[in-house]
């Protein structure tokens, strides 16, 4: 099979066109810019609309609009302006939005340093909006996953009607690999659920018994529709009924961990005998894997979470449970680590991090796990 | 004539507030213009006019503080036969400045109402963006201390075809907004009103007051000439249905056998300009069309035209994982500004390393292999020099071979590039090694 010389962004692009994306804006920012540039070259040919925001806030509200109005939607930004989507991220949870905002994660923090990678954000993307509400983060490792998991994550976006982050890294997003992706088992593509029975009877915002999450109808055709960024009932309404309330808080959590376990994406690396599971995510789960080659004499499993929000404690505990300890390795000064001591207590864990704008690479894993 | 209010909802604003009277002209204009409630989206901002929506039978969008010309745009362009309305305060008008400006800018058809009332009612009369010197507010001496902002003359600096200033109370309010809906492009209202809640308890406004202090400013009445031009969204249309489809990603197929059999990782030290990218494009292609795997990181500055460029390159017959370069294989050399930037990489070369250096830069000290090649000397000038190492490194075998780095220059490049790469090729004498 022929392969293309393609960067972690660009097969963004490319998924999110196989995915039926058909809106995006944008303002440019290092390293995320090229996002919007190829989505600049191939959405408008192909029926969509891109724009370029007179900022992130607009770029983001641009979205919203697009996806109420029944558009796939999608953003790309970095650091700084993943900073000011803040507010819209809260309104696109909170008012049920589907929106893919991917995050090309650089080194900060602040403007940082525009053209070094880091994984400094993945406490932030899920707790940097007003609320404390779940949202759902997938993580690529290379430019397979960008492509794989930009279709996931806009499958996401739609069955759950909600903000879906896709947290990658300088390092993936201008990495240039030769991929095969015509090869790839790319999944179903999965579009939200449109309400169906008589129009009068349509709720924008229905508790529905199944999965919790409310069937869409367009701003736009003959049933009006109502969104609002305030705490509204299933009316759409501004409501101050306790209860109403409280229902639509906890539906809104439990539609997401709930059914972690639907979109729990994870490769596990099982070594025979291992004592050690280490467990990563994102650019360092391939120095990870190659560092468990170099250091043979001591076997070493590896987990590689791709999903990183929801925390998919379920397969966490199950996989650690037969190992002896944990080393987590991520590209920051220790983030995810801390899911990972709320969830297991029996064993020791080691965190090995750091953030110096270069990759970790295996020799120095391989020295952590030599050491410990 | 029928009325889209939504008497489910009755009004709720403070007695005399203007905002009142906009509701009912408002739906006075759409039952005018016959417009179903299906057809219009109200977007509303934050504060007492962020109330609107909730008032009419019409599709709602309420969104966060400011932002209401964001969201009307996404919908405006996905949904362009809607009739998108905005209404916001003078408060949304100020916090959403650049929202605004870019709005103006644009001239996509949305109508934008905003409703005037010099304070910010809701959170207790503060001032805003356009309360006057004089004012007396909540924000005791701050507004004292800032220029109020006009409305029209920024929007209309700004390029807004359609701009009017009128007064909420006046008479022919529902015609002005009836012709304001009306108008093909941005149409911005800026509709002064009296809130009795909060501003007019310690400023005396009456309606004729509203009207005197408008006559003493530039007149804006709608249409504003200079200003006028095609719609966005339609113009936006109309140049996407003639762009022809993008060129899909090229595909490279295995046509060689591989010169290597192991990992060969290549750093390329050059200065901006000297299309460093670009060969460590080559390189990676090159190796492809001999079925190997690739990966290319790039490093140079954000000034493109000045500073290091620097490429590096790792071709293996198996999948790549980690892609940072810890010992090169090969290091080659064009200008002494990479050289500062990956000077360890030299210590760390790999046993049976090869350095390639323009022969007249000098390289640190190593034990790696070095060649100089002299390109000047051939005829290769600076921004081919990039190329021309790459088909010394192939002449070697390093990686990839002549004919490998042939197949790349032709998949990459059409006619007249292709001919300017090969001639460098030409220049640089060099024969195919046996067994490449
Ligand atoms: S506070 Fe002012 S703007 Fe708000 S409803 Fe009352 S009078 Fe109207």
């Amino acid at each position: 099979m022929g392969r293309t010389l393609m960067d972690g962004n660009e097969a963004i692009a490319h998924g999110a066109i196989r995915a039926g994306c058909r809106f995006f804006a944008g303002y440019p920012i290092t390293p995320a810019t090229s996002i919007l540039a190829k989505m600049l070259e191939l959405l408008p040919p192909a029926g969509g609309c891109c724009l370029q925001g007179e900022d992130e806030i607009g770029s983001i509200g641009y979205c919203l609009g697009a996806s109420m109005a029944g558009r796939k939607a999608m953003t790309a930004t970095s650091g700084p302006g993943l900073s000011l989507y803040s507010e819209q991220i809260s309104f696109a949870v909170g008012s049920e939005i589907p929106l893919v905002i991917v995050n090309v994660q650089r080194l900060g923090p602040s403007t940082g340093s525009a053209t070094k990678g880091a994984d400094g954000d993945i406490q932030f993307m899920q707790w940097g909006n007003s609320g404390g509400l779940p949202v759902v983060v997938i993580v690529p490792t290379d430019t397979r996953d960008c492509y794989f998991l930009t279709i996931a994550a806009f499958n996401l976006a739609e069955k759950y009607r909600c903000p879906v982050f896709l947290a990658s890294n300088k390092e993936i997003g201008l990495t240039r690999e030769s991929v095969d992706l015509d090869s790839l088992d790319v999944p179903e593509i999965e579009e939200r659920t449109v309400f169906t029975s008589d129009p009068e009877d349509y709720l924008p915002f229905a508790d529905r018994e199944n999965d919790g999450v409310p069937d869409f109808l367009p701003i736009g055709d003959r049933t009006l529709v109502r969104q609002t960024s305030s705490t509204h009932g299933q009316d759409g309404y501004i409501t101050t009924d306790s209860k109403e309330i409280a229902r639509q808080r906890q539906r809104l959590k439990d539609k997401l961990e709930n059914h972690v376990g639907d979109f729990t994406y994870y490769e596990y690396l099982p070594a025979d005998k291992a004592e050690t599971l280490i467990i990563t995510y994102g650019v360092t789960a391939r120095a990870a894997k190659q560092s468990t080659l170099a250091v043979a004499a001591k076997k070493t499993s590896v987990l590689v979470l791709k999903t990183l929000w929801p925390v998919p404690e379920e397969l966490i505990v199950a996989t650690a449970a037969s190992y002896k300890n944990i080393l987590v390795v991520e590209m920051n000064l220790g983030q995810y680590v801390r899911e990972i001591e709320r969830l297991i207590h029996d064993k020791p864990i080691r965190f090995y991090g750091k953030m110096d704008g270069n990759l970790i690479s295996p020799v120095e894993i391989g020295e952590v796990l030599n050491n410990g | 004539m029928a009325s889209l209010l939504n008497h489910s909802r009755p009004l709720v604003f403070c007695p005399g507030c203007t905002h009142e009277r906009i509701v009912r002209a408002l739906d006075n204009a759409l039952g005018q213009m016959n417009i179903n409630g299906s057809e219009v989206v109200l977007v509303s901002d934050i504060g007492c006019s962020g109330l609107f929506d909730v008032f009419f039978h019409t599709h709602a969008f309420h969104g966060l503080h400011g932002r209401a010309l964001t969201y009307a745009l996404g919908l405006k362009m996905a949904r362009p036969e809607l009739q998108v309305i905005v209404t916001m305060g003078d408060g949304g008008m100020g916090i959403g400045g650049a929202h605004f400006l870019s709005a103006c800018r644009r001239n996509a058809n949305i109508t934008l109402l905003i409703l005037n009332n010099f304070n910010f009612g809701m959170t207790g009369g503060q001032y805003s963006a356009t309360t006057p010197v004089e004012a007396i507010t909540s924000s005791r001496f701050l507004n004292k201390l800032e220029h109020p902002l006009d409305i029209c003359q920024i929007a209309d600096a700004a390029g807004a075809p359609y701009v009017m200033r009128c007064s909420g109370l006046g008479e022919d309010l529902s015609n002005n907004i009836e012709d304001a809906i009306s108008y093909d492009g941005f149409a911005v209202m800026d509709i002064w009103g009296i809130c009795p809640g909060r501003y007019s308890r310690k400023n005396a406004m009456r309606k004729s007051d509203i009207l005197d202090q408008i006559a003493k400013l530039t007149p804006y009445n709608g249409v504003i000439e200079k200003n006028e031009r095609s719609e966005y969204v339609s113009s936006y249309n109309q140049i996407c249905s003639e762009l022809s489809q993008p060129t899909p990603p090229l595909v490279v197929d295995k046509e060689h056998s591989p010169v290597i059999s192991g990992k060969k990782e290549i750093l390329i030290l050059g200065s901006a300009g000297q299309r460093i990218v670009t060969a460590g494009e080559l390189l990676c292609l090159a190796a492809m069309t001999g079925g190997m795997q690739a990966t290319q990181k790039n490093d140079y500055d954000i000034t493109v035209l000045r500073g290091p460029s620097i490429a590096e390159i790792i071709l293996w017959p198996e999948e790549i994982g980690y892609t940072g370069i810890t010992s090169p294989d090969v290091i080659v050399v064009l200008s002494e500004d990479g050289i500062p930037r990956r000077r360890q990489s030299f210590a760390q070369m790999a046993e049976g390393g090869l350095v390639i250096h323009n022969s007249r830069i000098s390289v640190p000290d190593c034990q790696a292999r070095t060649i100089a090649v002299d390109f000047a000397g051939k005829g290769v000038g600076a921004k081919d020099q990039a190329l021309g190492a790459l088909a010394f490194l192939a002449s070697l075998n390093e990686g990839i071979s002549l004919a490998m780095l042939n197949s790349a220059l032709e998949k990459k490049f059409t006619s007249t590039h292709l001919a300017t790469a090969q001639q460098t090729l030409a220049k640089m004498q060099l024969v195919e090694q046996p067994g490449a």
